[in-house]
C-alpha cells in the first residue's frame, strides 16, 4: 500500500480521531454508551453507513451540481441509514431496541457528513473507503473504550461478564446520564495527558 | 392536566439535552456567552416546533396511509432540512431584525440532532396533534434553559485558574455532568 493511502487510512485512528480530537458525532457517543456492547455495536453501524456513503458520494461526485451537494448527500446517507434501521430490527432486535432513537439519527452525525464533505466528494472511490474505515474504526474503538469505563464502573462488567459478587454496590452514577459527561471527560483529560499538554 | 404532564417531564425530568442526549453539539458549541446561547435557544424553539407540526401532518397523511412508514428518516430529514431554509429565506424578506437576531444559527439547526430526533420521538410516542405541539415546544424550552444555564456558568469559568488538561471541552463537559446530576434531581416529580 502507497504512502498517502497508508494515511488516508490511519488518519481517523489517532491524530484526527473523530471522538476525543474532532469532539464530533457527541450525541450518540454520550448517549448510547451504557456498555460496551451498545458503544460496540453503534460504532460498527455508524462504520457500515459511513463506508457505504463514502463510496457512493465518490461515484456520484461528478454528477451532483455543486448548488444541491449537501442536500443530495443527505438524501444518500438517510437511503443507508434506513437500510442499516431495518436490518439491525430484523437481525439484532435487541441492540436495535437498545440504541433506540440514535440509529435513524445517524443521518445528522456531523461525521458522516463532514467526510462526505471533506473527502469523499474530492477523491476516488478506494481512498474515501479508506478514509471511511479509519473514520469509522477510530469512532467505533472510542465509543467502545467510552461504553468499557461506563460498565465496569458502573456495572462492575464488562460485555456482560460480571466481575464483581452478586449485589455488590458499584457507581450507578457512571450508566446514568452524568456519568456519559464525566467518563468522558475523564478519557479526554487523559488523551490531552499522553499527548503532552500538561 | 396530561399536557401539563408532557411539560413538566420534558423540560425538567426528561430534558432533551442533560438525559436524552440530543443537540449536544449546539450545546457545547454556541454556550460561551448568555446572549448567544439564547439566540440559539429561540431558534432552536422555533425551528423543532414548526418542524414537528409540518413533519407529523406529513406522517399522518401521506406516509402511514400508504405504508410507507419506513421512508420515515429520508422524508423528515428532508422536510427539515428544507424547512430550515425557507424560514431562512423568509425571515430575511419579512423580518430583517428578527433575522440578525436568528440568521446565523439556522443553518446549524439543520444538523442538530434534536430537530430530527423530536419529529421521530414524537410519532414513536404515538401523540395526538395538540399533544406534539406541546411535546415538542416543552422539549426545546428544556434545551434553552439547559444551554442558558449552562453559558452562565461557562461565562464564570472563564476568569477562574484551569489545569491546562482540563481547559476547554473537558470542564465543560464536568460542568454538564454537573448540571445533568442537578437535574436528575426533578426525577421525583413525575412519580
Amino acid at each position: 500500500m502507497d504512502k498517502t493511502s497508508l494515511e488516508n487510512l490511519t488518519r481517523g485512528l489517532i491524530r484526527e480521531n473523530p471522538t476525543f480530537v474532532m469532539l464530533l458525532g457527541m450525541c450518540p457517543t454520550l448517549g448510547v454508551t451504557t456498555s460496551a456492547a451498545n458503544g460496540l455495536g453503534m460504532g460498527l453501524a455508524t462504520l457500515f453507513v459511513l463506508m457505504l456513503s463514502n463510496m457512493a458520494i465518490s461515484l456520484v461526485k461528478n454528477l451532483i451540481p455543486d448548488m444541491v451537494r449537501i442536500p443530495s448527500f443527505i438524501v444518500i446517507i438517510a437511503a443507508f441509514v434506513t437500510v442499516v434501521d431495518m436490518l439491525m430490527a430484523a437481525y439484532l432486535p435487541g441492540l436495535h431496541a437498545a440504541l433506540g432513537i440514535f440509529i435513524p439519527l445517524i443521518v445528522v452525525n456531523c461525521i458522516i457528513l463532514g467526510r462526505a464533505e471533506a473527502f469523499a466528494s474530492k477523491h476516488n472511490v478506494w481512498q474515501s473507503l479508506l478514509d471511511a474505515v479509519g473514520m469509522g474504526v477510530g469512532f467505533s474503538c472510542a465509543l467502545t473504550l467510552l461504553g468499557s469505563v461506563r460498565e465496569i464502573l458502573g456495572s462492575g462488567s464488562l460485555f456482560g461478564h460480571s466481575f464483581v459478587g452478586e449485589g455488590a454496590d458499584t457507581m450507578l452514577l457512571f450508566i446514568m446520564p452524568p456519568g456519559a459527561f464525566l467518563a468522558l471527560a475523564g478519557l479526554i483529560i487523559t488523551v490531552n495527558r499522553l499527548r503532552g499538554v500538561k | 392536566m396530561a399536557y401539563l404532564m408532557i411539560f413538566v417531564t420534558a423540560i425538567f425530568v426528561n430534558n432533551i439535552v442533560l438525559s436524552q442526549f440530543l443537540g449536544i453539539c449546539p450545546f457545547l458549541g454556541v454556550s460561551k456567552k448568555i446572549s448567544t446561547a439564547a439566540g440559539m435557544g429561540i431558534a432552536v424553539m422555533f425551528v423543532i416546533t414548526l418542524s414537528t407540526i409540518v413533519t407529523y401532518l406529513i406522517y399522518y397523511s401521506f406516509l402511514q396511509p400508504y405504508n410507507l412508514s419506513f421512508m420515515i428518516t429520508v422524508t423528515f430529514i428532508l422536510v427539515i432540512a428544507s424547512l430550515v431554509q425557507m424560514v431562512e429565506i423568509i425571515l430575511k424578506k419579512t423580518s430583517p431584525a428578527l433575522y440578525q437576531a436568528l440568521g446565523i444559527f439556522l443553518p446549524l439547526i439543520t444538523t442538530n440532532c434534536a430537530v430530527l430526533g423530536i419529529a421521530i420521538l414524537t410519532i414513536q410516542k404515538n401523540y395526538n396533534l395538540l399533544a406534539a405541539v406541546c411535546y415538542a415546544l416543552a422539549s426545546s424550552m428544556g434545551f434553552t434553559l439547559a444551554i442558558i444555564i449552562f453559558a452562565g456558568i461557562r461565562e464564570r469559568l472563564n476568569t477562574t485558574n484551569i489545569p491546562a488538561a482540563l481547559k476547554g471541552t473537558p470542564i465543560a463537559l464536568i460542568t454538564a455532568g454537573l448540571l445533568s446530576m442537578a437535574f436528575m434531581g426533578f426525577a421525583g416529580i413525575s412519580h
